[in-house]
Formats: C-alpha cells, structure tokens, sequence
C-alpha cells in the first residue's frame, strides 16, 4: 500500500483516539455547571469535584493525542501542516487559548480554598471545553466542505468563509456529541445521585444527537462524499440508535462503547469524505492533495516504523491507567478542599 | 512581528522546562530514598517538592501545547521547506516522550493509595526519563536548524529532504547542545531544592526551639546537601558542555562566534572581553573593550591562546564570505546582513555564563556551611539561597537568547560542510497569508494571558514552598493499609 495513503489512516487514527478521549474531557467539563444540583453550596462544590476527577487522571495524556496528531501531520504532510494552521489561524488560536485556560485550571483549581477561586477556575474549565466542542467541529466540517486554495496551496479564503450554515451545523454536532459522550462517560466512573442525573440527561441528548448529527451526517454525505462513506453513516446511526436504547436502561458501558463508534464513524466520513485530497478545494477549484502534501518516502518510512512500534505500547499503558482508576467515583470518595487560603497566600513572607 | 512572537512564547515556555527536567530526577530519587530506607523524611520531602513540580508542570504543559502548533500558524513557509525533516523529531517526541510523561504523571499523582509502591515509583522514574526523552527530540530538531546535516535539497519542490533519520540524531551539535541542556536543567532544580531548603533550615535554626532544630537537622539539611551536590556536578557539566559547544560553534557558525565577542577584525590570539562599551547596535564602529582576558576567546573558539591556529574571524570577515557564497540581496533585492544583533548576543553570552558560574560558586558555599552535619541559622545563608533560585532561569534564558539570535538571518543555517542549498532566511519562513494584524492580535492575547498565569504561578510556587514540608506524612500504599476498605476518601482529588 502507498505509504501516504497510510499515513492519512493513520492521522485519522490520531484524531479518532483524540475525539473519542477528549470528547468525554471536553463533555464532563462543558456539564460542569449543568449536572451538579442542590441548594447547597458546599456539595455542589462536592459534586464537581466528583465530575472532575472522573478524568483526573487522564485528561493530560487525552490530550497528547491532539500533541501527536498536529506533531504526526507536520512529520507526514508537512504542506498539509502549514496550509492548515495558517489557513485556520484564528479558530485554532481560540482553540490553544482555551485548552492552557482549561489545563491550568483544572491543576490549580484545589490549591486554593476560596469560593471566587473556585468560580473562576471553573469558568476558565468550561470556556476551555465549550470552545473546542463547538471549533473543531467548524474546521472539520470546512475540510469536508472544501477551502479555497491558491496554486500555491496557500488557503485565500479569509475568515468568514469558515462560518457557513454546513460549518457551523458541524461545530453544533460535535458539541452535542461530546456532550452526550461526557454525559455517559459521567454514569459511567461515579455513582449515587450523580449517575442517576447523567444517565437521564444521556438519554435526552442521544435523542438531540439523532436529529443534529444525523441531519448533519447526510447533508455531508450527499453533497460532498463518496458513496462508500454510506457505510459509515449507517454505522453512526445505528450506533446512536443503540445510545438511544441504552441510556433508557441505564446501560453505561454499552452505551458508552457505542457513543465512541459513532465518533469514530464520524471521523471515518470527515476523511473518507475528504480522500483522495487532505483540503479539498472549494466547488471543484484548487485541491491538495495526499500525494502533493506528503513527506518524501523515506520520511514516512522512518515514521511508519516509528509509529507501529509506539502506537500499541500508548494504548497498552493508557487503556492500563483506565483500569487502575476503573473504580466508580461518589461525594463520599472526594476528601475535603486541601487548598491555601487567599489570606494564607497574601501574608507569605520570606 | 511573528519572531517577537515566537521570541516570547519560547522563552515563556523555557521558564518552566528546566524546572521539570531537572526536579522529575530529583524528586525521583527523594522517592527511591523513602522506598529503600523507609525514612520518612524522604517522604515529606518527595510530598514537598512534588507539590511545587505539580504546579510548575501544569504551566510547562500548557505553553508548550501552543509551540507544537505555531510552526504551522505564523512559520508556514518555514515548515513547507523543512517539514520532511523536521516534523519526524517533533512527532517522535510526542509519541515517545509526551505521552509517557502525561500518562504516568497523572499515575503517580492520584495512585498513591492506588498502585503497589515500587510500581508507584517506576512511574515518577517514567516521566523523568520521559521529560528527559522530550529534550532530546526537541534538541534534535534545533539543532538541525543550527547545523543540517542528513538532508538534501531537491530542487523540483524546492525544500529540504531527509536522508537519514540516523545523521539528524547523531548530529554533533545536538551531542552538544542535549548535554548542555540538560545539565543548565539540573543546576536550575539543584538552586531551587537547595535554596528552598536552605531558607526553610535557617529559619528553623533560628527558631531555638529544640524539635524545630532536629528537624532543620533531619528533613532539611539532607535536601541543602542534595541540591548542592546536583548543583555541583551539573555547573560542571554545564561548564565542560559549553566549552565543547563554542569549538564546534566556531566551526559551524562562525558568525555566532564573532558576534559573541564583539570582534569585527579577524585575529589571532583574541581576548575575551569581560565588559565593552559602545554602540553595539549592530556596527562595529565604536565598540570600546575595556576589560579583557588575552587570548581567552581564541582559546573557546579553537583551544589555543595564540598563534595562526588560533585565528578568530570578526564579523566582517564572515559578512565578506557570506555575501560571497549567498549573494548579497535576497529575493526582494534588498541587501541582506549576515550579521546578527551584536548587542543581544554579546551581552546574553556574558550574562548565561555569569550566572551560571554565580550559581554553581554558592553550591561550594553552601556544603561548607553544612560540612559534617552542621546546620547553620545565619540569615545570610538563607538569603543568598533564595536569591540564587532564580539566577539558573535567567542563565538559560540568556543561553537560548544567545543561541537563537545568534543564528541570525538564518531560520536554517547553512551547514559549511554540508550542502549549500539547506538553508533558510528568517525573513522567507513567516506564513505568507496571516496578517500583519492577526499575529499581533496573537501576539497580544499571549502575552496577556501569560503575564496573568506567571503571576499565579510566582504566587502559589511561593506559598507553597513557604508552607513547608507536611507535618504528618502516612504510607498509603495499598500494601501498607491492612483495613482496605473502599469507603476511604481518594488520597489526592483536584
């Protein structure tokens, strides 16, 4: 096989581990203020503490999956990088913006114990998570659409020619996936109360999904897709039918399971839509290609070794880190706020 | 515009990544100490520093996602040209490196009462090895751009290709630089557990109180006596490092050299000024030395103090040979000047290794006041302790300030022995389709944002280290509690 064609498989690996992990990332951060209920402040503040460290441990190492897609397509198709990063430059701008907001807060959310603080990190943790949900649907949806490109590969299309009806129906669709996908991953890893909530706004989502990502999925597929990728809708339908069914009966490992193969069949219609070019052009003008974007053979022979010797050894010991906190989170799990005080923090002195 | 950009973020950056490469090995080895003896103070010293490495991570991580991405954003012309040779390092790095080090990070932060103690500590080893790897990769890439070598240029696409992945990791300057970093790395986290340390001792000391004094004397001594001694071997290794990378700097980036020392006139036998003045502002006219060692640069440039061996090239030697091997105006026919800014890289040359020495230097203060098990209360001693942790920052800032503008005009140097064609103006890397508006719109929006979470993080890295080492520590490990029940509340939750 090409070793290009590969490679845009294998990107759309990277993405895919990158969409199904961080999806719940960005869901349970997105539910932050949606999920935890009560009049009382203090368990509220319990209860997100239970959302957030449902992906404590993880969330970091999710999103090296991104780190590894951008670091993956610079090494294979580097005119595919440049024109890309370039070309989307303020969209991907709001997206590193609220990814460091996001990091940051959830790290230091607990170093101080004070209520203003604690609002401001997770005010900083839901901008970080609303923003990506809604913007990289956006991109994905313009790169199944097709950009306009120069003969330079360069994209000339400007900023407001991202934001069409299609684009920003995508940024919709991802965002109510990931919401649901968080929703579910969020009954999953807790118990009590708060799994019960989960389950049932789950199951309402699923129901939005149907109609958002549906409607969405054909719109794509008739207008810019290959007949193949019929294959992968049917599959993301029938998995969301299946969410559908087992969010009613609270089910969360099978629904959770068939929440990520509709975002994987996502990812395989984005590309297979995209296929044979990395940015198709906009109404059939300037494309670039695979083949035009792609390193010379050596490089990806180099990376390809690489990255077959790597990619299972990551799976192995991230799927390993899923099982050593498989354990399900309640309020009773989460240990009283460990933090300095403001005032403590004022009067340090050396 | 792009470059002030990429000037700021990297050095940002470059403000957190020494601290974590550096204090991962030493809070490591606190931890290996706890395993093996059981003596808790090493425990509440691995608690201590891990805290401070926790919330300086964060930071490292979160600057260093936007790096990965603006190559693409603001250098695309750039990364068409070298992306079949560059990008093979950098996502290497993420897939060995980076993920290692956020997985088993996050590991070790929440297992403590989850995961069988040696496995607890293989996992705090794994990221400080993974922090090291990332090092190593980024180096690679860097250094490639200083020195191209397993490349070649194709002149049906215009760029450079790779020829061998095996060239790019063996290449010398990256034996060099990778040394030289890392040991900078370990002398910046040797200042900060030793100065943190040596203040928390003093402080103790003069308290009088006998249990305050036996704990200077059983916690905190023993992390001055660690700090300093890291400190010690990685000045040396710094030193040594640096001494072997100004010989091949000579060779490869003559202009850099020059620029280093301010010398316009090609010599034999050239002094090492230790203070100019003058108008360095890029022209050689009125550049007053007024305090020099002789022959000391010769002698980092070529390892001798005089005669023809020890000839230095000055800057116009190097504008003459440039101008003749690359022309003399670029493709908008504007002359190019193939020299870089003397002032910055004169005076970050001097200022990288005058703080560095300083640091080392008080590390031999400082086991002479706690030679034999001594602890000491003189204010002084903590004084200069606090002092000295941010003077190892402020070297290796100045040392990449110097190493990166010291390239200049170049993106891509061009390698003397190697081939012509792989290289690269700065001026032609920027992306051609962003706006002079879009970048300092980004420009602006970082920098904000990062003098707003500097400040944070000065504050919490301050309290904490002002709050000490816990007072009780317990064994959590699973091992180690006999009534597992699952009620038990999670040992760390954010």
């Amino acid at each position: 096989m090409d070793l290009a064609i590969f490679w845009f498989a294998l990107i759309a690996v990277l993405w895919t581990g990158y969409l199904v992990l961080e999806g719940f990332d960005f869901g349970v951060g997105m539910l932050l203020s949606i999920l935890p209920r009560g009049r009382d402040p203090e368990h509220r503040d319990k209860e997100r503490r239970v959302l957030i460290n449902t992906i404590g441990p993880v969330w970091d190492g999710n999103e090296v999956w991104l780190i590894t897609a951008g670091g993956a397509t610079f090494a294979a198709f580097p005119e595919w990088y440049a024109t890309l990063f370039s070309g989307f430059y303020v969209p991907l701008l709001l997206i590193l913006v609220a990814l460091i907001v996001r990091g940051v807060a959830f790290e230091y959310r607990g170093k101080i114990s004070d209520e203003s603080w604690r609002r401001r990190c997770d005010v900083a943790i839901q901008v970080g998570s609303w923003v990506p949900a809604v913007l990289w649907g956006v991109a994905f949806a313009n790169l199944v659409r097709g950009v306009e490109l120069d003969a330079g590969h360069q994209y000339v299309g400007g900023l407001w020619a991202l934001l069409s009806p299609f684009a920003l129906l995508g940024g919709l669709v991802t965002t109510v996936l990931f919401l649901l996908h968080g929703a579910i991953f969020v009954a999953l890893k807790t118990s009590g109360d708060i799994r019960e909530r989960a389950v049932r706004l789950a199951h309402v989502l699923s129901w939005v999904a149907v109609v958002v990502a549906g409607g969405w999925a054909v719109w794509a597929q008739v207008a810019y897709s290959a007949p193949w990728t019929w294959a992968a809708v049917v599959v993301a339908a029938g998995a969301l039918a299946g969410v559908v069914v087992t969010t009613r009966r609270s089910a969360e490992g099978r629904a959770f399971g068939l929440s990520a193969v509709v975002l994987i069949a996502a990812v395989v219609l984005i590309f297979g839509s995209m296929y044979p070019d990395v940015m198709p052009g906009l109404d059939g003008g300037e494309s670039l290609t695979i083949g035009e974007a792609a390193s010379t053979p050596y490089t990806l022979g180099v990376m390809t070794v690489v990255a077959v010797i790597l990619t299972p050894l990551v799976v192995a010991y991230q799927a390993w880190t899923y099982w050593v906190f498989r354990r399900r989170l309640s309020v009773r799990d989460i240990p009283a706020p460990a933090g300095l005080t403001w005032k403590k923090i004022k009067d340090a002195a050396f | 515009m792009a470059r002030w950009q990429f000037a700021v973020t990297t050095v940002y950056h470059f403000i957190f990544v020494p601290l974590t490469i550096g204090l991962a090995p030493l809070v490591a080895i606190m931890q290996t100490a706890w395993v093996r003896t059981g003596n808790e103070r090493w425990l509440r010293l691995t608690k201590f520093f891990g805290k401070l490495f926790l919330i300086n991570f964060a930071m490292g991580v979160v600057t260093g996602i936007v790096q990965e991405f603006q190559f693409g954003m603001n250098w695309s012309e750039y990364s068409r040209f070298v992306g079949d040779v560059f990008g093979a390092p950098l996502a290497i790095e993420a897939l060995a490196a980076f993920f290692v080090e956020s997985t088993f990070l996050g590991l070790w932060i929440f297992g403590w009462d989850r995961l069988n103690k040696k496995v607890h500590l293989a996992c705090i080893w794994a990221v400080a090895v993974a922090v090291n790897l990332s090092a190593f990769f980024i180096l690679a890439a860097n250094s490639w751009m200083q020195h191209p070598v397993g490349a070649r240029f194709n002149p049906e696409t215009g760029r450079a290709e790779m020829e061998s992945l095996w060239a790019i990791l063996a290449n010398n300057t990256l034996w060099a630089a990778f040394p030289h970093a890392v040991a900078a790395a370990f002398l910046t986290a040797g200042t900060f557990v030793a100065g943190i340390a040596a203040w928390w001792m003093v402080r103790l000391v003069r308290s009088g109180d006998e249990t305050k004094v036996a704990l200077a004397r059983d916690v905190y001594r023993p992390a001055v006596v660690l700090g300093t001694v890291t400190m010690l071997v990685a000045g040396v290794g710094v030193g040594l490092s640096g001494d072997f990378q100004g010989k091949l700097m000579f060779e490869q980036q003559p202009g850099k050299m020059a620029s280093a020392e301010a010398l316009c006139e090609g010599t034999e036998g050239a002094s090492f000024s230790i203070l100019t003045i003058g108008d360095l502002s890029n022209s050689c006219e009125g550049v007053r030395h007024i305090l020099e060692v002789p022959g000391l640069a010769s002698y980092l440039g070529t390892g001798s103090f005089s005669g023809e061996e020890s000839y230095l090239p000055g800057v116009y030697d190097v504008q003459a040979e440039y101008t003749e091997r690359y022309g003399e105006t670029n493709a908008a026919d504007d002359p190019v000047s193939y020299t870089p800014n003397l002032a910055l890289t004169y005076w970050s040359f001097r200022l990288m290794i005058g703080f560095a020495a300083g640091s080392a230097a008080l590390a031999l203060l400082a086991l002479w006041f706690t030679r034999g098990g001594r602890v000491t209360g003189n204010p002084w001693f903590a004084r200069v302790g606090i002092w000295a942790i941010p003077t190892p920052f402020l070297a290796s800032s100045f040392g990449w300030i110097f190493t990166e503008t010291g390239r200049q005009p170049w993106v891509v140097a061009p390698n003397p022995t190697g081939i012509d064609q792989v290289r690269l103006l700065t001026e032609r890397g920027v992306s051609t389709v962003v706006s002079p508006g879009m970048v300092l719109a980004s420009m602006i929006v970082f920098t904000v944002l990062y003098g707003v979470l500097a400040v944070v993080w000065v504050r919490l890295m301050h309290r904490y280290a002002v709050e000490g080492a816990p007072d009780t520590v317990r064994d959590e490990s699973p091992e180690a509690q006999a009534d597992d029940d699952a009620d038990r509340p999670l040992s760390f939750a954010y």
